[in-house]
């Protein structure tokens, strides 16, 4: 395989030495097809609005096996003392990419195993078509793989995982699997966070079968030098409801794209979201909603709040098939600028091929609004607080979309703890 | 008249569903080698009689265009272009001496007759006068493939002190003017198209309108594609100084044929300080047979720049034609209050694919864009609202309001809706909105209860859905125009 090396220019240098070490068809199939491709750039239309220059000019290295206990148990604590009911809940720990038993709580009414103990890629992410896939697909350590069996209502489930790096840059690329069996039942906590400079690159692949519901939120709080670029893949079967939430906080860099496919009639999907960024920090929420059967509904909210040099992408498509008659889809983004500085970058986009639908988007972006600054002003209220009321208030809109209660509460007590009295800048 | 007995009547009289104005003109032509080189870039040059400064404009253009590549981010497919099997230039044999009304070629006057000239300005064609005050004139600058044959109304332009005449006879007239603006808005290497153009545009309007003036009618050109492999290559530069205004009519149909044909035209408008300018164009090129052979391909740059505060642009239009769109009317808002509108209608059936839209650059404090976009879509065509709106950190307190509806007649059709919208202001505020949905069952009822047919109900209900656009339209256009989106959608329902 060094052959390869030769062909890897720009980001995809970064990793060659890895990628050129390869065993197992699939990863080296996968090494190739990313050195046809390279790592995307803004001339591929995905990428418009995202480079990946924060990736830097080191190299990746594949991360240590050992971490010191110490700054784990520092960091977990961090996100489960946001909110006193998630240190209960069942947890699986990632650290740098591979499971950490120490650090994990098991739970007990799904089956579970892990990716390094038998490698499976899984039929939906084709590293042919998303170079970071194939960046996975080649580079994948381990991952959580989980089902919940038919009719089992599963209650929560917390997966953390924790990037701990120094100085020297290190990538993971964990390949996630989360099959919810017929009209079963998960309320699945997503939580990423870390410390240094670490390139966090997981594939999620997600089956939501006949009748069954899967509840996801994910909480971005990766590490401030963190790049992370997440792609999810979620399969949605008959009458059944896969309903997403992510929370943007952070991370140099991060992006989560989700491909969310209604494949049998009467599906749901909610793909929504919310990101507050300030400094240099870049948000990038991409996804594609495919309405591949009829009589299905996507709901999309996504509100973005952005302060300093900070910059929000948003990008969803919703593609209706031909066969997807009676699709209803409906798409929101909101962006609020709180600095001169900061700018939003949103494309909804709709492309439709069936007739009877009725789809709609709309897109707003401003600044807060001087009558309701003024209004609250008037009332007695210091401006700092004023502004951070109108903000909370913007964000909390789409937070309240979170219909599990345990995991809206824990946004909230996040967002609390993060932005209390940060109603500043210009 | 109530609008459901105009619009049956405008139905019947609009009869079969072939496309009436596919029709061909016998005129000798005098043509140029197939090919695309610089001898040819000089011999367009030279026939048209151009200085030197032109040519070296052409041939730098030609230079950037063939390093350039063809765009391939549009959501149309067609089969590659030849670019060398095509003929740059096409011109009517005429006749020596001034180009007199009298001396109009008679087969090119049932042209214009059968291409639906209004009846004063065919009179004026044959060289009748039309008495003084009677209606609002409009003055025509036909263009019969590469060449502008007629001018008229002329005089009272010239009084008015506007000019408004070929772009081949401006280079040699006005050639200040034009070196001062020509390719400022669009320049040669903008894209691949408008380099194309660049190199090779033949003729087109040239309109200046000086200080104060408020142009005393409306400026037209009918374009119309004719001779066989001739690709279109018009150029328009309208330039409106200062409190100055103009409104433009652009209307185009071609006749029937087989070949696909490739239109690249680049207009370029200036408005400085409380100038305006509005826009109109009702598109009618060959779309192609049902089964998708032949028709135009239409890949145009057009591009307002408003310099001046306080000034405006307005595009309307209306697509009905072509069997590939590719057109994104623009406004670059750099004067500090400026506007820019953009209203249109693009309608698609059979195969026709349309990727169309607008481009609004907020540089300027307190600009403003709004845009209406409807799409109609039919049979088994695509068509794409794909529209940019740009806020730049200098534009505080820009504003855009963006509404982009989509209509699907048919399950074999698709419509989509790309916007990009990007804020670097935060006193800026944007707002979109987009929907797609088919026709109500519940309207289709009302309107068949009452005895409409199922035909005519569609174009009453898409009339109305195209109302907010329509309404943007000079009167004889809006005529015109829902004419055309009977005809269009005729044979998608039923």
């Amino acid at each position: 395989m060094n052959a390869l090396s030769k062909d890897m220019s720009g980001p995809l240098a970064l990793f060659a030495n890895r990628l050129n070490t390869l065993a197992g068809a699939e990863r080296q199939s996968a090494a190739g097809a990313l050195a046809r491709t390279g790592l995307p750039d803004r001339k591929v239309e995905a990428w418009h609005y995202t480079t990946l220059r924060a990736l830097g000019k080191q190299d990746y290295a594949a991360p240590p096996m050992q971490v010191e206990a110490s700054t784990v148990r520092s960091l977990l604590d961090g996100v489960l003392q946001a909110h006193s009911a998630m240190a209960a809940l069942p947890r699986v720990v990632f650290v740098n990419g591979r499971h950490a038993p120490a650090f994990s709580a098991l739970p007990d009414d799904v089956d579970l195993s892990f990716f390094a103990d038998d490698p499976q890629f899984g039929q939906q992410a084709a590293p042919d078509r998303d170079p970071l896939v194939a960046l996975n697909t080649a580079l994948a350590e381990d991952g959580l793989v989980l089902r919940v069996p038919a009719g089992v209502d599963a209650g929560h489930v917390m997966l953390i995982s924790l990037g701990v790096a120094g100085a020297d840059p290190l990538s993971f690329h964990p390949r996630h699997t989360v099959v919810v069996e017929k009209e079963a039942h998960l309320r699945l906590i997503c939580v990423q966070a870390g410390q240094g400079a670490y390139f966090h690159n997981p594939v999620t692949d997600i089956q939501v079968e006949d009748g069954a519901t899967l509840e996801h939120l994910t909480l971005q709080t990766e590490g401030a030098q963190a790049v992370s670029l997440g792609t999810l893949y979620a399969h949605v079967g008959q009458q059944s409801v896969y309903d997403s939430f992510v929370l943007g906080l952070g991370g140099q860099l991060v992006r989560h794209e989700v491909h969310a496919r209604l494949a049998a009639t009467r599906g749901v999907v909610h793909v929504n979201g919310a990101q507050r960024l300030a400094g240099q920090q870049v948000g990038d929420i991409t996804s594609v909603i495919t309405h591949a059967a009829s009589d299905c509904t996507s709901r999309q909210t996504v509100r973005n709040v952005l302060d300093g040099h900070a910059r929000g992408v948003f990008q969803g498509k919703v593609l209706v098939e031909r066969i997807a008659q009676k699709t209803d889809g409906y798409q929101m983004n909101q962006a609020l600028l709180l600095s001169p500085e900061a700018e939003i970058d949103a494309k909804p986009e709709l492309e439709i091929y069936a007739d009877d639908v009725r789809c709609s988007h709309g897109a707003t972006v401003g600044a807060l609004d001087d009558d309701q600054l003024f209004y609250l002003r008037s009332r007695g209220i210091p401006e700092q607080e004023a502004r951070q009321m109108l903000i909370d208030a913007f964000l909390d809109e789409a937070i309240a979309l979170v219909e599990d209660a345990t995991a809206q509460t824990f946004c909230r007590a996040v967002m609390a703890a993060r932005f209390a009295g940060k109603g500043e800048s210009a | 008249m109530p609008a459901v007995t105009q619009t049956r009547e405008a139905v019947e009289k609009l009869g079969q569903s072939t496309y009436k104005w596919g029709f061909e003109t016998d005129i000798e032509m005098d043509m140029a080698p197939k090919g695309l080189n610089e001898d040819i870039i000089r011999l367009i040059s030279s026939r048209k009689e151009e200085p030197e400064w032109m040519l070296e404009w052409r041939l730098a253009a030609y230079k950037t265009w063939q390093a350039m590549e063809e765009p391939k981010w549009a959501k149309v497919a067609f089969p590659p272009i030849d670019y060398q099997d095509a003929h740059y230039y096409a011109a009517p044999r005429k006749k020596p001496g001034p180009k007199s009304l009298d001396e109009v070629d008679p087969e090119l006057l049932r042209t214009y007759e059968k291409l639906g000239i209004p009846l004063h300005e065919q009179a004026l064609l044959a060289g009748v006068e039309v008495p003084e005050g009677e209606r609002m004139p409009v003055a025509v600058d036909a263009v019969f493939d590469s060449v502008s044959v007629a001018t008229t109304f002329r005089k009272t332009l010239e009084e008015a002190g506007v000019i408004f005449c070929p772009i081949s006879e401006a280079v040699k007239e006005h050639p200040d003017l034009v070196r001062k603006y020509l390719g400022t808005v669009v320049p040669a290497g903008d894209n691949f198209f408008s380099a194309l153009n660049s190199a090779v545009f033949t003729d087109g309007s040239f309109v200046y309108v000086p200080k104060g003036v408020r142009c005393p009618m409306e400026l037209s050109t009918y374009f119309r594609i004719n001779a066989k492999n001739t690709g279109q290559f018009e150029r328009t530069l309208i330039v409106v100084e200062e409190g100055a205004s103009v409104s433009y009519l652009e209307g185009c149909t071609a006749p029937m044929r087989d070949e696909n044909q490739l239109h690249a035209a680049v207009v370029e408008l200036v408005a400085m300080d409380d100038a305006s300018i509005k826009y109109s164009t009702v598109q009618n090129w060959y779309p192609g047979d049902e089964n998708g052979r032949g028709g135009i391909y239409n890949f145009v740059t057009k591009r307002g720049a408003c310099r001046g505060a306080r000034s405006k642009i307005s595009w309307t239009q209306v697509e009905t034609g072509s069997a590939i769109t590719w057109k994104y009317p623009s406004c670059i808002l750099q004067g500090e209050g400026s506007v820019g509108e953009f209203y249109s209608v693009a309608v698609t059936n059979n195969h026709q694919q349309a990727d169309t839209g607008t481009k609004m650059i907020h540089l300027g404090r307190n600009t403003r864009s709004t845009i209406i976009a409807k799409t109609i879509s039919a049979g088994r065509s695509d068509s794409t609202y794909r529209g940019l709106v740009r806020v730049q950190p200098k534009a505080s307190g820009a504003r855009n309001f963006t509404q982009c509806d989509s209509l699907l007649i048919g399950d074999q059709c698709g419509a989509h809706t790309v916007p990009y919208i990007e804020s670097r202001n935060m006193n800026a505020r944007i707002e979109h909105e987009a929907t797609t949905s088919k026709i109500s069952e519940d309207q289709l009822f009302y309107c068949r209860q009452r005895g409409l047919s199922e035909e005519d109900a569609v174009g009453l209900i898409v009339n109305g859905f195209c109302r907010d656009v329509l309404k943007e339209l000079p009167m004889e256009f809006a005529v015109e125009a829902q004419k055309l989106l009977q005809i269009s959608l005729e044979g998608s329902v039923g």
